[in-house]
């Protein structure tokens, strides 16, 4: 390894000292920065201001220069709804299923995730043999792609796979998971719990970790319940990890494409189709590719993440300080 | 209820086992079974010939029927075991079967043929791992462009990632220059403009610079991550200005200094952001899907994908295909394990 980056970081260097010569140390820090800040400017902040110009023009040309402006119709498209609650309702009836697909699936993966993560955190965290063996194994699904995630689940839900056999043996009989609507969308939340709890569980466990041992043998010389000890010590101080779990969660949760496009290809129908693959396959994988719609659809959702973002913020911060 | 939380709260054990400590080990080990059980299967499964594969009920373990070379025949017969009959208990070999009635010889006397009903006839197994589906995989797919092209991604993004990233963040922690809070803010902007927001105008970009279905496009937008600069920032902090003082009294150039110094002083958050890096390349699999749309541009993630649409009922290749693509990740996880955790745990993942 060394012997191809020394050579590198030697030629870098003529260049390197060169500038500082020119410059002076304190202007070099620009040219330290300049790739990382290139990078940023031209796939973060360009595309976000470009995002704007594709969500108010038209037409299927991808160059900017080619799209007719036409105002807010793209927003209009994808708001024109009789009644918000009903997506057949809607003119683009499909964004509105993602919607709602994607509100009720967050809700019910973050909710089990956050509440499995925390369950197995107060587990690990007990005087327990092996707990790194352990720790790691409730981890080690958080670092299988989502691909090869969908795989293995699809593997042992097919139609002839492993849990229909054991489900025959028994006696309750076979289901065909990935057909049925409401199957697909319950064990899509199901992969999406299983490969992320680790994750949560591991930040979870370091703040149970991060509680000083003296408060509990105070309770314990108090004679405080073991109820008690959770509700008024445990819990008040793990808080603040929790509302960083939960908020890391829903930013990731909303996000939510990969696995499940992998596991159901968001069918059948659109049951499982979320925000994101919308924005894919309306941009992307259709003909005619409807870039304006999809661009529109991507500033709402980024509209949503500012926030929670904002919010992670604050709640870093909080927790810095003190 | 309070019983349910003095077992979920207590943190000391006691001599011996308290029945929450036996519910506690049994929701671990159910976890372990839960965790590891499907990944076990899915390696399993994929040692399984298609015939096997196909079986319903499924078996645990792959077998295979042994065969019998015997005299007088080019290829290896059928192993059978005849359980009715005068020749119960006897091992015969198949040479044909046709409308429930099979053809049979013994071992011993391969000349003469015997026909008997074909259901009094159990098949030989034992357990046999098959490797024809890992070695099809070379013959019929493109398995190898598939890995070269996710290893070269892998490999190049983290290099410029790691590069890119620890300059910046050696500025920005090391430096007192006018802007230096504006830059910080700006880094933090792009941590609320994820990729997954962005696909359109990114995709023009990216075309209009050449990059459309090049592995290019697919390892340069990521290189500059806010995350990987501010672990690295975090821990440059911590390195003592007087080193760096010192080095400039040696008339050492700032590109030396960053080089010789910083880098190696902070090669554990490096290793750390190196491992995260590596993972997040190899399981990408959006942004490649938008950006790599021919075939021999894959990414192992894509072609996985793909041929689980294309070949719906050719799981014998796709399970080990799959098996082949959590492979690289899984020796990272055994040998880096402590590593990855503390990376996730310090920079609240990606």
């Amino acid at each position: 390894m060394l012997r191809i980056i020394t050579p590198v970081m030697r030629v870098i260097e003529i260049p390197m000292l060169a500038l500082q010569r020119l410059l002076g140390i304190n202007r070099l820090a620009w040219v330290f920065l300049a790739p990382n800040l290139i990078l940023f400017g031209l796939f973060a902040f360009l595309p976000v201001i470009l995002n704007i110009f594709y969500a108010t023009t038209g037409s299927d040309n991808v160059l900017l220069s080619d799209r007719p402006y036409v105002g807010a119709r793209n927003f209009v498209t994808l708001t024109d709804c009789g009644n918000y609650l009903d997506a057949n309702s809607c003119r683009e009836d499909k964004f509105w299923r993602a919607v709602w697909n994607t509100l009720w699936f967050v809700t019910l993966q973050v909710g089990f995730m956050v509440g499995f993560a925390l369950l197995t955190a107060l587990i690990l965290n007990r005087d327990i043999r092996a707990r790194g063996f352990f720790r790691s194994v409730f981890f080690f699904p958080v670092l299988l792609s989502p691909v090869v995630v969908a795989l293995i689940w699809k593997w042992i839900l097919q139609r002839e796979g492993v849990l229909n056999a054991f489900l025959d043996w028994t006696g309750v009989g076979g289901v065909n998971w990935l057909v049925q609507a409401d199957w697909a969308f319950g064990w899509s939340v199901f992969i999406s719990v299983w490969a992320h709890m680790g994750f949560y569980t591991l930040i979870l466990l370091a703040g149970l970790q991060a509680i000083p041992r003296d408060v509990y043998e105070a309770a314990i010389m108090d004679r405080a319940s073991a109820w008690r000890t959770f509700r008024r010590i445990t819990l008040p101080l793990l808080a603040p990890t929790m509302l960083v779990v939960l908020v890391l969660a829903l930013i990731k949760g909303v996000q939510t494409f990969d696995e499940i496009y992998a596991f159901t290809g968001g069918g059948p129908g659109t049951a499982t189709t979320f925000i994101i693959q919308y924005i894919y396959e309306e941009g992307f994988a259709g003909a005619p590719r409807l870039f304006g719609l999809a661009a529109a659809a991507s500033l709402l959702v980024a509209g949503v993440l500012v926030v929670l973002t904002l919010i992670q913020l604050w709640v870093n911060r909080r927790n810095v300080n003190g | 209820m309070s019983r349910l939380w003095s077992f979920l709260t207590a943190t000391r054990g006691r001599d011996r086992l308290h029945w929450t400590d036996w519910v506690s080990y049994g929701y671990l080990i159910f976890g372990v079974l839960l965790m590891f059980g499907p990944v076990v299967w899915l390696v399993l499964s994929s040692f399984k010939s298609p015939n096997e594969l196909d079986r319903f009920p499924p078996r645990f373990l792959p077998y295979a029927q042994e065969t019998l070379e015997i005299e007088g025949f080019d290829s290896p017969l059928l192993a059978f075991i005849v359980t009715e009959g005068e020749l119960t208990g006897e091992v015969v070999g198949q040479t044909r079967r046709a409308a429930g009635r099979a053809e049979v010889v013994l071992p011993a006397d391969p000349e003469t043929r015997i026909r008997i009903p074909a259901n009094t006839l159990a098949p030989i197994e034992d357990v046999a791992f098959a490797t024809e589906n890992y070695t099809s995989l070379f013959e019929r797919f493109n398995f190898l462009q598939f890995f070269w092209n996710s290893t070269f991604i892998t490999v190049m993004a983290t290099a410029l990632m790691l590069l890119v990233n620890s300059m910046a963040a050696f500025v920005l922690s090391k430096y007192e220059f006018r802007g230096r809070t504006a830059v910080l803010l700006l880094v933090i902007g792009t941590l609320m403009i994820p990729q997954t927001v962005v696909l359109v105008p990114l995709f023009l970009i990216v075309t209009e610079m050449g990059m459309f279905n090049s592995l290019w496009g697919v390892i340069i937008p990521g290189a500059a991550t806010p995350t990987g600069v501010f672990l690295l920032r975090q821990y440059m902090i911590t390195i003592p200005d007087e080193i760096l003082d010192a080095a400039r009294m040696d008339k050492a150039s700032e590109w030396k200094i960053f080089w010789r110094i910083i880098v190696p002083l902070s090669a554990p958050a490096i290793a750390v952001l190196a491992i995260l890096a590596i993972m997040w390349r190899w399981n990408d699999f959006l942004w490649p899907l938008i950006v790599l749309t021919r075939t021999e541009n894959f990414t192992l993630q894509l072609a996985l994908n793909s041929f689980q649409g294309e070949l719906q009922t050719d799981w014998p290749s796709l399970l080990a295909m799959t098996v082949l693509t959590l492979l690289p990740i899984a020796c990272v996880f055994m040998f880096l394990q402590k590593y990855i955790a503390t990376g996730i745990a310090s920079t609240g993942g990606k």
